[in-house]
């Protein structure tokens, strides 16, 4: 039984597999950029705006008011990196309504490496806002004792990340595989529509959770501007 | 009851607790996180974005633990790495 879409080898010589999850990234990749040319060779700021501009507006409008709410003050410095998270995760969600997808989030390949991508950002992000000194300052917050603690849950919170988007998806599509043996007909559809909602969910999730981490990380610290002199 | 038979009861009966385990707790607290929520929604109605949004994030954090209950099950049952050396101890013999 197939557990993840790494089985499901396409192409193989010495140590360099082609298995399904990278077929399937790459194509995920690939059906994304080009929309994305496609749609931004022309951009109108006035006048009557095309139905694929207004959507990737939206889209954009939405994920920068969000990365507002969470607390980031700049959010375009973080943008494209939330934004390419979230869309990536929500594509390869969406795409399960073609038929023979797998979606390579299913793997726990990809879903690491998309941890791994927030667990060397957050710092990245952390120490060009404060500084190096700053952000290693921020592990020893609120005492020196909690300095192990930092660091484990620096750590766990990766493995979480990474483990909770494998286990969402991997779960929806054995739960639709199991379900095709038992009752074919109603139960495999329902719970496609309910894998749907999940893994955008779990989209979501996993944007919002990478911006907190960023959030916190870059959590300015420094003291507060004299108020301007009144003329 | 020698090793194999050992090593597939012990992972079956493994693999049964652990969803059911894993199933009923984080039930629990999702139950009680909803029910926070909605109380405090039904108070402030106009803070219900935020309301919502952290509420979301607070119950993918509890599912995520029985997310990994349930990896754990399907380890159990389908990539045993222990039943996979029981097999090929098997056909060695």
């Amino acid at each position: 039984m197939n557990l993840t879409s790494d089985q499901r080898i396409f192409w193989q010589h010495g140590f360099v597999t082609l298995n399904e999850t990278i077929v399937t990234t790459w194509a995920l990749m690939l059906v994304m950029t080009v929309g994305a040319l496609l749609i931004t060779r022309k951009l109108v700021t006035d006048g009557p705006v095309s139905r694929w501009q207004a959507l990737l507006e939206m889209i954009v409008t939405a994920i920068e008011k969000q990365t507002q709410e969470v607390g980031l003050a700049q959010p375009e410095k973080y943008l494209p990196f939330l934004g390419t998270l979230f869309l990536f995760v929500a594509m390869a969600a969406l795409s399960t309504v073609i038929p023979g997808y797998q979606p390579p989030t299913g793997s726990l390949s990809t879903t690491a490496a998309l941890a791994l991508c927030v667990f060397i950002g957050v710092p990245l992000f952390g120490i060009e806002e404060q500084g190096f000194v700053g952000y290693l300052k921020t592990y020893t917050q609120p005492t020196f004792i909690m300095l192990p603690f930092n660091i484990i849950s620096e750590l766990s919170r990766t493995l979480a990340l990474a483990i909770r988007l494998f286990g969402n998806m991997m779960s929806g599509a054995m739960i639709i595989g199991i379900l095709l043996t038992i009752t074919p007909y109603l139960f495999p559809i329902v719970m496609t529509a309910l894998g749907l909602l999940t893994g955008m969910v779990q989209a979501y999730i996993f944007s919002i959770l990478a911006a907190v981490y960023i959030a916190a990380a870059t959590r300015a610290r420094k003291p507060k501007p004299a108020p301007a002199a009144n003329p | 009851m020698d090793g194999s038979v050992l090593i597939a009861v012990a992972s079956i009966v493994t693999a049964g607790i652990t969803t059911g385990v894993g199933c009923m707790c984080p039930a629990l607290a999702e139950g009680r996180a909803v029910a926070a929520s909605l109380t405090s929604l039904a108070q402030q109605p106009d803070a219900s974005a935020t309301i919502t949004r952290t509420l979301f994030v607070g119950l993918a954090m509890i599912e995520s633990t029985a997310i990994y209950c349930f990896v754990i099950s399907m380890i159990l049952i389908f990539a045993n790495p222990f039943w996979g050396q029981v097999i090929a101890h098997a056909a060695g013999k």
